[in-house]
């Protein structure tokens, strides 16, 4: 059971706090808030999420740049108290739209009300955005979403393409429209995750996808829905081998709560009654093969005393009718690097690159990939000091950031959706969106 | 709830210091209290919600007490809510303005909206004043009835608010019996969730320990009441069902089709996106087939996949507290995971804390198979940005070396590291090069070729700079300069600020002088000189002692000094497997992130700096016999786990005794000393197997050849002192106490012939002793000085005993010092330790 729960800023302040139990001192606030901060003096390592400090234990997550923080002097489930966390962030910003600082403080009145339903006495009593509904009076005040920066892996859409409304995600789950009556609606969101690492000679040594099913519902009257996914989707390894290629082979994967499984084994079909606010249909975890959507090629060559030479390469193997967004290309150099000269290819356009002295990294940004392209970036690298040996070993790895919206690599996909029809004129929207995200995403030298 | 001390509490310039802004506060309010305009109630909301912003960032708000009661005669709901708020959070502090509040609240208890009845209730139970308690139990008896099932979930906690105010006036009230009831009866899962948390709560704490109580938990475990929970598990919520997994865990089925039955019911509970439910899921299968090796294994098998989806598919902290779990399990049976060791590798962009975590996980997955590819990983990782992870990274490599396969390979991937010429790579694997080079002289020849090169200018870390000069005395016979690296050392005397490095040196000096006489006299000479010079004691008496040593007769010195050496087998365990053991027992816990089993952080007196200092660190720690004696010591922490200990469904077993952290109810068990006179040792003997370990005990002794007959045996006068067979005390706290306390006592004694004997084997003490409740936290030493220390604890209370003892078997002498808490029962301790002693011939 919990003791506390409270809302810190980045700077520490108090912008919610709720004591359940009142078998914690005060102050436990203060005494977390520079533990945080001051875990190791070097400030090299990140304090974990669960500690002890005098008996209390601390539990916290970060999100979007807040500390959501739980106490209890109780040997507890480290797992629960994490994931109630993360939940009550949630059930937050499905009543405020926008999750963060700001919002948080304008509305905290309605955070008490949610906060007072959620638990009692430190025993958890529901999480369901739906259940609350009928606990919470005030009304959230809408925080400016335009110049915030959005939460979340589906914060992406908002600059997605022009098929997605860009108020979707930040919409309170009871605010009205301004015209009075809500858009019957619902989002379903495939977002993976990509782990891959390359070796030297660019074979691929790890891959990982890891996959969610995120769906946002703001269908009035909770309809049924059916989720077909591949026929030929196959769950758990020992399948591995007895499918030819194109079939999609997970290795795992757990579903929400709602979700019932009839029909899964027949025809891979979810059915559910979705619940307000947002919530993961369905994790999935693929080491299955797939094509990596990026090739890495990177070099670095002696080229006389005190100097070489890097070049860098990437190929976007995806379709052309697909583009990447917000790319970046880091790579450690040798530390005795004094300067670096860069250059691009003819013609680029909205690429930045960097040298970072602090620690002799170099940085290399690009606004877009267009699916086919191949792009390269040579460096010219001083050194301080005669290097000894090799200095292939002393840099690298090559590490990559990306967003690719409208395509997933393990080809899972949403066939249909399908919502039952109340009458004949009931016809909700119905998004059904994709987009793939660079999770640990490597090129060894 | 806020002390007034609170008020100056203001952190940032931007936020109002308090008194100013209150008392305005707090004439608004009043202006607004009786108003009835249009309006008034939202300017209300206005106040009150600058009230408990206030509260939030911590100035003491209680003087506006009076006006928030006074506003609050609203039908607002909203206000309401907040009013509520803020008098649940300076109630306690402000028990005669509590009073105020009683009124309206016991008035909206009755209100005909059931929110509003709930939502009284529920602050009126949060009050926590004590003599105010009378004025719940009627709202609370009502609300227990109540037709709405949002007021019987606020009344069940409330019931169990009123538990922790007046204990008495809740049991008086029959409430405890009313939540029986309601668990058992209710339609709604919430209510009947509540009453399980509440029970166990109360049933479980300080102030129940009857017999009462004992015999309700057993009623919560009993067989109809968790099949009643498990039957319905679905409807409850996700939460709710964690608590009745946590119960299920607890259950002991009568036989293997039951327990099959329940596996096969909570089978789809893996599959849940919720953490929490599956590892409570988890802690159930694990938990029931303890005793089916097969099954057991199996239940490893079918949960890898969930637990990696989980790690993979939540936030950094969610995987973290999965991922400390897949730990545990991966170090208990590493060769089930063996396979999977590419989920162990590192990702650049995870925290530290997850890498580290993985990076033990891979040492331990590691076998004839994946060796090659795992240590290939890792010295990627050794050339990694990140440092502390980088050196970790070589420690692992070093640890897989240590542990026997390929080990060919791996030494030359250390050697490796050394000609990678960053300081903290070569000053990490030269440790390493040291410790393999321990275990496994026969490589001497290629390591030392290695560190012949390096120079010892590039080695700056003490440890490092310890192990380099370490081999160079150690090989100064195949290392050329040796005496030459020693002397040009030894000139630096001054600038070496390490003892450990000065202390080492004047070894490695030694033992080159005796190897290569006329290269080293000269280095030799100057070392000794600068080490009687030393400010350091220890580095001043080693030198003294040397130089002594020498004086008497070099032959003699050499075989003190550098006496032929075995190679070490196994480096010692950090951790004991009943410490282990108790961490697996407490699965889906905190013990589980923390390492360490719930006492050593949920208690008080446990508490404190975790480390060991040097004496202890030297010798091994946690007694290896403990296990074979009394298998698998399981201490339930004081106020959680109420109900029983998991080790009753071992049916080996006989009736269990949880040590200090079990209810007195068990006390019967234990045979009082003079109640017993006649046997003394009965009375000292552990209590888990009464009838049978006296006799096993004295089989022992019989064994050893030792004649002591029982009666002729000291006996103690009263007062009767008891000690607890299942004592527990981890080192550092031994540590601590040990600096802390004065020497109670010290004795001498002689060892007889068999004992001596039966010393061959220092293990044979420690099981002796643990028979009589003295246990070893830790011993040492070789043939024919042993060193132990043990420890013992009274049955009632945790005073603890702590004892030095030290046996010469060449001189068939044994010293003890004793140390106690109370040092006014020490004699009768010593009586005790005494006795047990004569047993094994120490007389």
């Amino acid at each position: 059971m919990i003791s506390q729960f409270f809302v810190l800023s980045q700077r520490g302040d108090n912008i919610v706090f709720r004591d359940y139990r009142g078998d914690v001192q005060k102050g436990t606030a203060e005494i977390f808030f520079r533990k945080v901060k001051f875990w190791k003096e070097d400030g090299q390592e990140e304090a974990p999420p669960v500690f002890n400090v005098d008996g209390v234990n601390y539990f916290h997550v970060k999100i979007v740049g807040l500390l959501f923080v739980a106490t209890t002097r109780v040997n507890v489930s480290p797992s629960l108290v994490l994931e109630l966390l993360q939940r009550i962030a949630r059930v937050i910003k499905d009543y405020l739209g926008i999750l963060n600082e700001d919002s948080i403080r304008k509305n905290f009145v309605l955070v008490y009300e949610l906060l007072d339903e959620v638990m009692d006495f430190g025993y958890v009593q529901t999480t369901s955005t739906e259940m609350l509904k009928s606990y919470v009076f005030n009304e959230p005040i809408v925080v400016d979403a335009t110049h915030l920066s959005p939460l979340g892996p589906a914060g992406l859409f908002m600059q997605g393409t022009k098929r997605m409304p860009g108020t979707a995600v930040t919409k309170s789950v009871v605010a009205n429209e301004p015209g009075g009556r809500r858009r019957e609606e619902i989002f379903v969101d495939i977002i993976e995750k990509i782990s891959i690492t390359f070796s030297s000679s660019g074979y691929i040594l790890t891959s990982e996808i890891d996959g969610t099913i995120q769906m946002k519902s703001y269908l009035t009257g909770n309809p049924e829905i059916r989720l077909a996914l591949n026929e030929d989707l196959s769950i758990g390894r020992d399948y591995r081998s007895s499918f030819g290629s194109g079939a999609v082979v997970l290795d795992d994967c757990n579903f929400h709560e709602s979700v019932r499984l009839d029909n899964f084994d027949v025809d891979r079909t979810l059915t559910l009654v979705p619940p307000d606010g947002e919530f993961p249909v369905m994790n999935y975890r693929m080491t299955q093969e797939f094509k990596p959507p990026f090739r890495i090629n990177a070099l670095i060559e002696e080229a006389g005393a005190l100097k070489a030479e890097v070049i860098l390469k990437v190929y976007a193997e995806f379709p052309s009718s697909i583009t990447a967004n917000t790319i970046a290309v880091q790579m450690p150099l040798p530390k005795y690097t004094m300067r670096a000269s860069f250059e691009l290819e003819p013609g680029a356009v909205g690429q930045t690159t960097d040298f970072k002295q602090a620690n002799k990294r170099l940085e290399w940004n690009l606004k877009k990939i267009v699916g086919g392209s191949e792009h390269t970036l040579r460096a010219r690298l001083t050194f301080s000091q005669e290097s000894h040996g090799n200095i292939t070993k002393e840099s690298g790895p090559v590490s990559m950031t990306f967003t690719i919206p409208m395509y997933n690599s393990s080809k899972l996909q949403v066939k249909y959706l399908q919502i039952a029809k109340k009458s004949g004129t009931y016809n909700p929207y119905r998004w059904v969106r994709y987009v793939t995200l660079s999770n640990s995403y490597v090129a060894r030298m | 709830m806020a002390p007034p001390a609170q008020s100056q509490r203001s952190s940032s310039p931007s936020q109002p210091s308090g008194k100013g802004e209150v008392s305005d506060l707090k004439s608004q309010l009043r202006q607004l209290a009786g108003s009835r305009a249009p309006g008034a109630d939202d300017s209300k909301r206005e106040l009150f919600k600058k009230v408990i912003s206030y509260m939030t960032i911590g100035i003491d708000v209680s003087s506006v007490f009076g006006e928030m009661v006074m506003c609050s005669a609203t039908s607002d709901i909203v206000l309401k809510k907040m009013c509520y708020l803020y008098v649940g959070n300076y109630a306690k502090g402000n028990p005669d303005l509590a009073l105020l509040t009683i009124n309206f609240l016991q008035r909206d208890c009755k209100d005909e909206d059931p929110m509003i009845r709930g939502l009284a209730l529920r602050s009126l139970c949060s009050l926590r004043v004590a003599n105010l308690v009378e004025y719940l139990v009627g709202p609370l008896g009502s609300g227990l009835k109540d037709s709405n099932s949002y007021v019987r979930t606020v009344a069940v906690i409330g019931v169990l608010k009123l538990y922790h105010i007046s204990a008495s006036t809740c049991v008086d009230a029959d409430f405890p019996a009313t939540l029986k009831h309601l668990m058992l009866n209710d339609s709604d899962t919430q209510v009947v969730a509540n009453c399980l948390s509440a029970l166990q709560e109360i049933w479980s704490s300080g102030t129940t320990t009857s017999e009462e109580a004992s015999r309700e938990r057993e009623t919560l475990l009993s067989k109809p009441v968790v099949y009643y929970f498990l039957n319905r598990i679905k409807e409850f919520s996700e939460w709710a069902q964690c608590i009745v997994l946590e119960l299920a865990a607890k259950y002991v089925p009568s036989d293997n089709s039951e327990i099959f039955d329940i596996m096969n019911l909570l089978e789809d509970r893996l599959q849940h996106a919720n953490g929490a439910v599956v590892l409570a899921t988890i802690k159930v299968f694990l938990h029931l087939t303890l005793s089916m090796t097969d099954v057991h294994q199996q239940v490893y098998e079918r949960i890898k996949a969930p637990l990696l989806t989980l790690v993979s598919s939540g936030s950094p902290e969610q995987s973290y507290a999965v991922l400390s779990h897949l730990h545990l399990l991966v170090m208990r049976a590493p060769f089930i995971f063996s396979s999977d060791y590419k989920h162990f590798y590192c990702q650049y962009n995870e925290p530290s804390y997850v890498k580290k975590l993985k990076l033990e996980m891979l040492t331990a997955v590691a076998n004839e198979s994946n060796t090659y590819e795992i240590v290939t990983e890792l010295c990627e990782y050794a050339a990694n940005v990140d440092i502390p992870i980088a050196r970790e990274s070589i420690r692992a490599v070093g640890k897989i070396a240590l542990q026997q396969y390929d080990v060919n390979a791996i030494v030359d991937r250390l050697l490796q590291f050394l000609e990678m010429e960053k300081d903290y790579v070569t000053a990490e694997a030269l440790v390493l090069v040291k410790d393999l080079l321990r275990k496994y002289p026969q490589w001497s020849h290629d390591c030392i070729a290695v560190v012949g090169n390096i120079s010892s200018k590039n080695v700056q870390e003490p440890k490092a700079k310890a192990a380099l000069i370490w081999m160079l005395g150690e090989y100064s016979q195949d290392m050329q300069d040796a005496p030459y690296i020693l002397e040009s050392l030894i000139e630096n005397w001054d600038d070496e600020h390490s003892a450990e490095v000065r202390l080492h040196l004047l070894t490695a000096v030694m033992k080159c002088f005796f190897k290569r006489p006329p290269e080293t006299q000269r280095a030799l000479g100057a070392a000794l000189a600068a080490g009687l010079a030393d400010f350091h004691q220890d580095v001043h008496d080693r030198a003294l002692f040397y130089y002594r040593l020498l004086q008497y007769n070099v032959t003699v010195a050499e075989r003190v000094v550098n006496p032929p050496k075995q190679a070490v087998s196994v480096f010692a365990d950090t951790q004991s497997s009943e410490i282990k053991d108790r961490i697996f027992d407490e699965f889906n816990s905190l013990s589980v992130v923390y390492q360490k089993p719930s006492y050593m952080f949920t208690d008080k007196e446990h508490r404190g700096p975790f480390e060991f200092s040097d004496e202890l660190g030297n010798l091994s720690i946690g007694a290896e016999s403990s296990d074979t004696v009394v298998p698998g010591h399981r201490v339930e922490a004081n106020d959680k786990d109420l109900l029983l200990s998991t080790a009753e469904k071992e049916e080996t077993r006989g009736p269990i005794n949880n040590g200090v952290y079990s209810a007195p109810s068990y006390d019967s068990s234990l045979v009082s000393l003079s109640a017993s006179q006649s046997q003394p040792d009965v009375a000292i003997s552990s209590p888990t197997i009464p009838g049978h370990a006296p006799q096993s005990s004295l089989a022992i002794d019989d064994l050893l050849g030792l004649g002591v007959p029982a009666a002729a045996a000291p006996v103690p006068s009263p007062p009767p002192l008891k000690l607890n067979s299942k004592a527990v005390l981890d080192p550092s706290t031994f540590q601590q106490k040990w600096r802390q306390l004065p020497i109670s006592l010290s004795q001498e004694y002689t060892v007889s012939p068999q004992g001596v004997g039966a010393l061959t084997t220092p293990q044979a003490l420690l099981r002796h002793m643990q028979t009589h409740s003295i246990h070893c936290i830790a011993s040492g030493g070789q043939s024919p000085n042993f060193k132990f220390f043990f420890f013992a604890q009274k049955a009632e209370e945790s005073s603890s005993f702590l004892i030095e003892c030290i046996i010469n078997t060449s001189s068939a002498k044994a010293q003890t010092k004793i140390k106690a808490d109370d040092q006014s029962a020490s004699q009768a301790f010593s009586s005790l330790f005494q006795t047990a002693l004569s047993k094994f011939g120490v007389l």
